[in-house]
This record gives structure tokens, sequence and C-alpha cells, in this order.
């Protein structure tokens, strides 16, 4: 071996630093999660016992002991998804800040499609309904850039019979 | 038409909401009630099914590690649980609501509890009995109804077996 | 002695409510005027009532009468004046009594105008208004008593009014304190003026059922409850920013508005009573579509008697929640007579408000004003359904779920979306028909303008598509009501020669309503700025530092200087951090998050330093359950771009409201006398 060579030398020593730093990678990846790390997942979870208080703003002694776990199981190296997934089977659905998409809770998911959807179908047929012809082209072009309308509403021939209505009657 | 419709919309709504306010008025399941089934699967991995211990008499505490009032009934709860272990007819169960596991475990060796203790997964067990907090105790009787509630720790030693003595003979 | 006064005033105006009541419907149904005159006399008399109700429940709170068992919940010896006055409305039984109150000032009110031309609506308004204060005083009479005070019995401790045999009063020393994060001056404001405009749609609510009640199909209960209505909508409003407001100053995760469920309670009127406003001008302009206007005023005050019922009868999971009370199924029974009443008026009179619909063209502005209402009830809509929701899940599959903001943004974000594109085309649009050359000519230079919604951004670096548009359409509405405004005054200035003031002060007040409106709009946008910045780019970041340290967020750095410790008066330990904010490496500004704890609730509330400028708010907040040293204090840090256009675009809207309701100044004196 010519390992008194100098380019052989730096080889060697560049390999090593390469093959050392492969534990330090994986090292890194779960090494000590970050605040912001945690508080990621964390803003996803609501307090199991406070009402209505996401976990990563939550003061509790007990929150923090949560967003403890969060940032021990992060060390572990789980993922977010998983992460969720143990906080659901330890404390229930609510923890999620929507209900997850299965058996009944798809139903808080459908019907606000139905109520757009059915809405918006209503509105159009209600349009269709009161579609009114529309005016001469003359008329429309003398109109352009007064927007009142020549004849009085109905509103305020309404109100001049109001009007003469109350002043008969005193 | 329309108006069925809006007129039975309401009728739903006006019933739900009765159900809703009835329900949030409704107190801890009570004496005389047949204690909701369920299963403890306890921190050491053992399964334990309340309907299997009809003929016991069974006694299942709600507690966490984070609540300072379970603290001193935890003590007395072993030493109960140690007073009825000959007579193999009286079981205890506790029930860990919204906790943590390393701190759970920890409450435990610290006051030396050994009968099995397992975690309210889905918080389902406290739903089904409808605790308001910890510590609540239900006194099960052999014929799977409750016979006494505990609202808050116990007092003592003497003060959980006078709720089970009277079941026994 | 006081909390004697204060319950007896309170008893007395419930039974002054009760006889009101009696009295005007013997009075209408039996044509004897005088017994409706003295029911509306005691309609008068329930507010200077209530008013010394309230006055002897804030007496006995600032002379810290802990005897008194509300006062010991939510006073203490050691809160400033203004919060021992404010706990008024701390807790359920006080917040209630507040409530009443409030509902009582708006129902007195309304007997100081001249009935003469309305003597139909009297009786019925009077039954209306006084039923619902009569429910109310029920609840603070029998069910939330404000003024139970602590007796000793032999060796217990009993709640109660009156004095129990064998009881003396007996009072602790101090109180519990009001809870710290309401120790705010927020406190101050954003309740009441959230009561405020909720108990204010009484008033038109009550106009519309009378109006109902006599089987009238025309809108004179629209022009008598006109400025009643516009200034519930404006406190309505204004609670609703001012909770935000809040929220952002005082809660620390650099937020204004978290889709609570009690926030959404309240959200909810005001989506129907704006709709209402939208709607009431279709039927004054084209007399169209005039069962709409009655039906959204309903549901908005139905929503609002429903919105408290579900706060405070412990449905809902809330940081807003009241301790449990046993006013739920009572209150239950008061909505469902008031609901069934309700639809019942309205589907038996329903036939009267069929009116001539015709839509001449889809870009009408009564039709674009029709789906911009159609927007807010489905926002509406699915609001309600997530506030209900929980309760459904558990009833059916006995688990709890959470609908938190992921569900009621992505319907409010294309919602936003759309209202902003209808009010891009909206002012330009014209009542009755539609020609495109002519809504053309006005857009095509607005629209280039608003390229620069687009361009800048691109420019500034952004990528987010939702984003962008939301950008172009908000500068596509300011170019479009700007060179509107424009176009009008010039129209009006070539008849005339005037100066710019002259013309503009004419202008406005010849249609204030259309230049209101424009007002208004601009405020929303603005806000609808804050909201987009807010949303789409909030940053944040969390460290521990210690003296001396920094960190860095967006293109901002802070240094966490110095911590100052020290007790302030008001029985609270005040932990206060020197934090410097940085650009470019040189110090720009110095803020001061703080943490304060309070000895006698012993609860922390931390008050974050801020430095705001209309590009963007550097937000610092000391993370209050970790501990404060000089070694090392944990700070969270946002950057919140252009979130101030949030509140400056409410002190437009307010600006614009208040030129709605301003008093025409000669409204020509034919018109005066012929009232």
């Amino acid at each position: 071996m010519i390992l008194n060579s100098k380019r052989t030398r730096w080889q060697v020593l560049a390999l090593v630093l390469l093959i050392s730093l492969i534990p330090l990678s994986a090292f890194a990846q779960g090494s000590d999660p970050t605040d912001d790390d945690v508080n990621e997942v964390a803003r996803q979870l609501y307090c199991p016992v406070c009402e209505n208080i996401p976990l990563d703003t939550c003061g509790t002694t007990a929150c923090e002991q949560w967003r403890g776990i969060i940032r021990d199981k992060l060390a572990e190296g789980w993922t977010e998804d998983e992460i969720k997934t143990y906080f659901v089977d330890q404390y229930g659905d609510r923890v999620l800040a929507e209900p997850p998409r299965r058996g009944f809770n798809w139903v808080v998911y459908l019907v606000p499609v139905v109520i757009f959807v059915g809405g918006g179908y209503l509105f159009y047929r209600g349009f269709q309904q009161w579609r009114a012809p529309e005016p001469d082209r003359t008329v429309r072009k003398k109109g352009k850039s007064s927007p009142a309308p020549a004849k009085p509403s109905e509103d305020d021939i309404n109100r001049v019979e109001e009007e003469l209505r109350k002043r008969s009657q005193g | 038409m329309k108006k069925i419709l809006l007129w039975s919309g309401l009728g739903l709504l006006l019933v739900f909401l009765s159900i809703g306010i009835y329900r949030s008025q409704q107190e801890q399941v009570g004496i005389g009630e047949i204690a909701p089934d369920f299963e403890l699967i306890s921190f050491s991995g053992e399964k334990y099914q309340l309907s299997d211990f009809r003929g016991s008499v069974v006694v299942v505490n709600f507690w966490a590690s984070w609540c300072e009032s379970c603290k001193p009934e935890a003590k007395d709860l072993e030493s109960a649980y140690q007073y009825y272990l000959n007579r193999g007819d009286v079981i205890f169960l506790g029930v860990d609501y919204v906790d943590i596991e390393p701190d759970a475990l920890k409450y435990l060796e610290e006051f030396g509890v050994t009968y099995p203790n397992g975690p309210d997964l889905r918080t389902e067990i406290s739903q089904a009995y409808r605790v308001r907090g910890v510590p609540e105790t239900f006194v099960i009787d052999q014929n799977g109804v409750i016979s006494h509630l505990q609202i808050g720790p116990y007092s003592s030693l003497e003060h959980i077996k006078s709720t089970i003595d009277p079941l026994l003979d | 002695m006081v909390a004697e006064i204060g319950f007896g005033s309170l008893f007395i105006s419930l039974i002054v409510s009760v006889y009101g009541i009696i009295a005007a419907i013997y009075g209408t149904s039996n044509h004897q005027k005088k017994w409706v005159l003295s029911a509306k006399q005691a309609m008068k008399l329930v507010f200077p009532l209530l008013t010394v109700t309230v006055g002897s429940l804030i007496y006995l709170l600032i002379n810290n009468n802990f005897e008194v068992v509300y006062v010991s919940q939510v006073s203490s010896l050691s809160m400033p004046l203004y919060l021992k006055i404010t706990a008024l409305w701390g807790g359920q039984a006080g917040s209630l009594l507040f409530w009443s109150w409030l509902l009582a000032g708006f129902i007195s009110a309304v007997t100081l105008k001249k009935w003469d031309r309305d003597q139909d609506f009297l009786p019925w308004v009077i039954v209306v208004s006084l039923g619902t204060l009569a429910f109310f005083l029920v609840l603070n009479t029998f069910f939330e008593n404000p003024f139970i005070r602590y007796w000793q019995v032999n060796q217990d401790i009993v709640q109660s009014f009156a004095q129990p045999a064998g009881g003396f009063i007996v009072g602790p020393r101090n109180g519990g304190g009001l809870n710290p994060l309401l120790r705010h001056p927020g406190m101050v404001i954003h309740p009441p003026m959230q009561y405020l405009g909720f108990v204010a749609f009484i008033v038109p609510y009550a106009y519309a059922m009378a109006s109902l009640i006599n089987g009238r199909s025309d809108d004179r209960w629209i022009q008598l409850s006109r400025r009643w209505t516009l200034w519930a909508w404006l406190f309505l409003s204004l609670g609703l920013i001012l909770g935000a407001r809040w929220a952002y100053d005082v809660l620390g995760w650099g937020g204004y508005w978290g889709w609570d469920p009690v926030e959404i309670s309240a959200l909810m009127p005001w989506l129907s009573g704006t709709a209402f406003l939208h709607a009431v001008l279709i039927q004054e302009k084209r007399g169209m579509f005039k069962q709409w206007p009655i039906v959204l005023i309903i549901l908005t005050y139905l929503l609002v008697i429903f919105g408290t019922f579900l706060t405070r009868s412990g449905l809902l999971s809330s940081v807003h929640s009241f301790a449990a009370s046993s006013i739920g199924p009572i209150f239950l029974v008061f909505i469902a007579v008031t609901f069934i009443a309700s639809f019942w008026l309205l589907s038996s009179r329903w036939e009267k408000f069929k009116s001539r619909q015709e839509l001449t063209s889809f870009f009408s502005k009564e039709a674009l004003i029709l789906i911009s209402i159609v927007l807010l009830m489905g926002m509406l809509a699915t609001s309600f359904w997530g506030v209900i929701f929980p309760n459904i899940s558990e009833l059916v599959t006995g688990a709890k779920v959470t609908v938190g903001p992921p569900f009621y943004e992505r319907v409010a974000a294309p919602i936003l979306g759309g209202m902003l594109l209808i009010m891009v085309i909206c002012p330009l649009a014209v009542w009755s028909y539609v020609s495109f050359k002519h809504l053309g000519k006005l857009l095509w230079k607005p629209f280039a303008v608003s390229l620069l919604g687009i361009v800048l951004p691109i420019l500034g670096g952004l990528t987010k598509i939702p984003a962008i548009i939301a950008f172009w359409l908000i500068a596509f509405v300011l170019a479009v009501n700007g060179f509107e405004f424009v176009r009008r005054t010039r129209l009006r200035r070539k008849s005339e020669t005037e100066n710019m003031f002259e013309t503009v002060s004419r202008v406005f007040q010849r249609n204030k309503r259309s230049y209101a409106a424009m007002i208004i709009h601009i405020g929303i946008v603005f806000m609808g700025l804050g909201i987009i910045g807010i949303e789409f780019f909030q940053t944040e970041t969390q460290a521990t530092l210690a003296e001396g340290q920094e960190l860095t967020l967006a293109s901002y750095t802070m240094e966490y200087e110095e911590l100052e410790i020290f007790d302030a008066p008001d029985a609270r330990n005040v932990a206060r951090a020197i934090v410097l904010v940085k650009k470019d490496g040189e110090v720009i500004d110095e803020i001061y998050p703080r943490r304060d704890f309070y000895y006698d609730s012993g609860q922390p509330v931390t008050i974050p330093g801020v430095r705001s400028t209309l590009l963007d708010d550097f937000y610092v907040i000391l993370v209050d359950w970790k501990s404060v040293t000089s070694e090392g204090a944990t700070f969270k840090v946002y950057h919140n771009p252009l979130v101030q256009w949030l509140w400056i675009g409410a002190w437009v809207i307010i600006g614009g409201v208040v030129v709605a309701t301003w008093p025409d100044k000669k409204t020509s004196k034919v018109t005066k006398s012929a009232r």
C-alpha cells in the first residue's frame, strides 16, 4: 500500500470523515427537535382537557407535558401522522382540528357541499323563473348614464298610496 | 311543500336541542343503574372486561397523575385492595383519565398501587360513566348495578370499606 | 340593604313587564287605547328600574361586599376600580343581568318616539319586547340571581337570597377575582359592544312581528326600524372586531379569530344582518323580493337568541363557556316558543308578501346583490352546521369531535373571494338592466390599475396563487370605487360651478346611502387585506434565549436585552422583558413583552410586545408556562404582514355607518311636515 503518498493520505482522511458523518446525519434527523418542530405538530392538535384550545398555545402543565411527548416522539423519529394517530388513540377524535374522515363523520363534509350545490341550483332555477324579457335596445341606449327608471316604481306607488291613506285617517 | 320541510326542520332542531340539554344536565351514572360495560387494557397489557366480573364486587376508580386530590386516596385504595385480596370476590380496577403513560406509571409506583390500572383509551369509559372530574369511584355490586358513587377522594380506608362491606356477607 | 334594593327593583321590573304585556293585549283586543298607553308607560319604566338593579350590583362590587356570592366569584380586593365595575359582566349571573339591562334600554328608548302614526304597531311592539325582557328577567330572578348571599346555618354555608332559618350572613374576606385573561381594557368595551349588537335587534324584530301580526305587507316596519337596525349592525360588527382585537392583543396566539363556536354564534347574526341590509335595498329600489327582508331580520334575531342559548346552556365546548348552569331547559322552552311563533306568523302571512319578481339580467345590480346574499347565507348555513355537528356526532356515535378552523376556512375563503368579485362589479352595475358595453367602458381603467395588484406582489416574490388573486381583487375593488367616485363627482361638477369640497359634500348628501356603502365596502376590503396578510403569510418561531441572545424571523432580528421583575400595586408580579427589534443589524425599535402573575387567583397572563407598521407586525410574546429569568426566557415570535389593515378597515366601516345615519341637513321642509 502506498499509504505514505500525500494524495492517498488525503483520500483516506476524506473517506474517514465521510464515514464518520453518516451516524452524525442519522442522529441529526432525530436529534433535539426545536420548539418550532414541536409547535408544528402541536398546532394541529387540540388540548384533550381544555375547552377548544390548540395544543401549541395551551398554558397548563398538562399541555406542557403533552408537548413534551411530541418532542420525545419527534426525537425518536416518529412522523407527524404517527404522533397524531397516537394522540387520537389515547384521547379520542376530539383532539384533531377536524373530524377524521370516516364513518358518520363524512356527513359533516357532505352537508356543506349539498348546501352549496343545492343552494346554487335553487338560485339558478329561481333566476330562470324571475327572468324578464330584455327591454327595447333603443330605450336602453338612452338611459345609459342615468339609472333612474322613467316610470315610478311599484314601491313609490305604494308609498304614495300609504301617505294618502294615512292622511285620510288623520 | 316547502312549509312541511321548514317545519320538520324546526321540529328536528328542537328535538335535537332537547336531547342535548337533557344530556348536558345529566350527572354521572347513578346508584341503582346498571354499570356500563367496558374493556380496560392495563399498562402491562392484560385485558379486563367488566362483565367478566359478575358475581364479584367491582371498585372502579377514575384517577390521573396530574390530579392532586387523587393522591390522598391512592394508598388507601391499595390497602383496601390488599385487605380484600384473599377473598377473591372484590375486584379493584383503576382507570387512568387523559394521562401520559410514563407519568401514570410513576404515580402508581409512588403510591405502591398493585391492582390493575390502565388508560382510558379515547376517553370512552369516562364518557360512558359521565365522569365530570377526577377522582370519582364507582362501587358495583355482584349483579352489575352501581351501589355507591364516590365523587372526590375517599377520606380513609374505613370509608372505603364502609362502601364495600354492606355488599358482602 | 343594597342587595335588597337591587333585587327588589329587579323583581318589580319583572312584574311591570308582565303587566305591560297583559295591558297591551287587553287594550288592543278591546280597542281601549288607554290600556295600551298604560302598557307603554310600563315599557318606559323598565329601564330606570333595572338601572337601579345594576347600580346596586356595581355598588356591591366596588365596596367589596364579598358576602354576595357573585361578588366573591368575580372580584377581589386588589382589583382596580375599573375592573371591579367591569366584573359586572365577568360571570354568568352578572352578565345576564347586564344583558337584561341593555335590552331594557333599547325597549324603553323605543317608547320615546311619536307613536301617533303607527298606533297599530304599538301594542304588538310592546308585547314582543316586554315578552322577551320578561323571559330574561325570569332567568335573572329565579335561576341566576346575582344577589344571593352566603349564610351560615349551624355548621354549613348556604347560598340564598333570603335569610334561611337560623342563619346569619357570612362574608369571606376576599374574593377570587376576575380571570386574569379578562383583566384588560378590552374587557371594558368588547362585551358591552357585543351585547349591544345582540340586544339591539329586538327593535327591528318587534316591528317586523308587529307588522306580521297586523297582517300588513307594506314596508312601514322597515322605515320605522331602519336607524335601529343600522346601529345594531354597527354594534354587532364592532363587537366582533373588538373581540378580534382583544384576542390579538392579549391571548398570545398571534391570531384574532379561532373559529370558536361562541365566536361563530356571534358571527351568524352578523351574516344574516348584513344580508338583510342588502335585501332591503332591493325591496326599496325595485319593489322585489319583499319576503327576504322580513325573513332575514327575523332570522337575525332568532340567531341572536339561539347564540346566547348555546353559549350559556353548556351545549358548546368553548373558551367562552360560562360555568355549568341550570338555565338550559327553560331557555330551550323560550327558544321553542319564539321560533314557533315567528315561523307560524311568517308562514301564515307569506302569500301577502309575494311580489312581482323580475330580474332582467344576471349582471344587474339587484341580481348581484342577490348573489351576495346567497353567498352570505351559504356561509351562515355552513357555520351553523359546523357549530351543531359535534353535538350531533356525540348523539349518534357517542364520540366527541372537534369542528375546527380547517373546516370553516375551506368555505370562508372562496366565499370571501366571491364577495370581492361582486364588490368589483356591483358599484358599476345599474338597477334593472345591464349594458355590457357600458360596464366594459367603466371597467377597463380600474382593471388596468388592478393589475398592479398582480404585478406588485409577484415582484415582491409572492408565489401563492390564492393570495395573488385576492390582492388583485382587492386592488380592483379599490380602483373601481375610486374611479366611480371620481366619475360621479365630475358629473355633478359639470352641471354647476363650485369648488371640490362643496361638490363632494353635496354628492354625499344627495346619495348618502350609496356613498356610505362605498365607504363601508372599502373598509371591508381593507379588512380583507389584513385577513389575507395574516392567514397566508404569517410566520412564527419559538426559542429560549438568555439575556443578550438573538433570534431571527422574517427579515427581523430580536435581541433579549434585559429583564425587569417587580410587583405592581394591584397585587401582581410583573416580569418585563426589554426586547430590541433589529433590521439589517440596526436597532429599529424596543418592545416590552411581559408576564403578569396575579397573586389572588394564582394565574398568569402574558401581554405581547408588538412593533406595528402598515406593512406588518412584529409580535413577541413571553411563553407564560415556562420560567422567565435572565438566564432563559422563552419567546414566541410572530410576523404578521398587513394585519394593521384589519383595524384600519374597522375604522373605515364605522365612518361609513356614521355617514349612512347622518341626519339629513335639509330634508326638504315639505316632506318633514308631511310626516
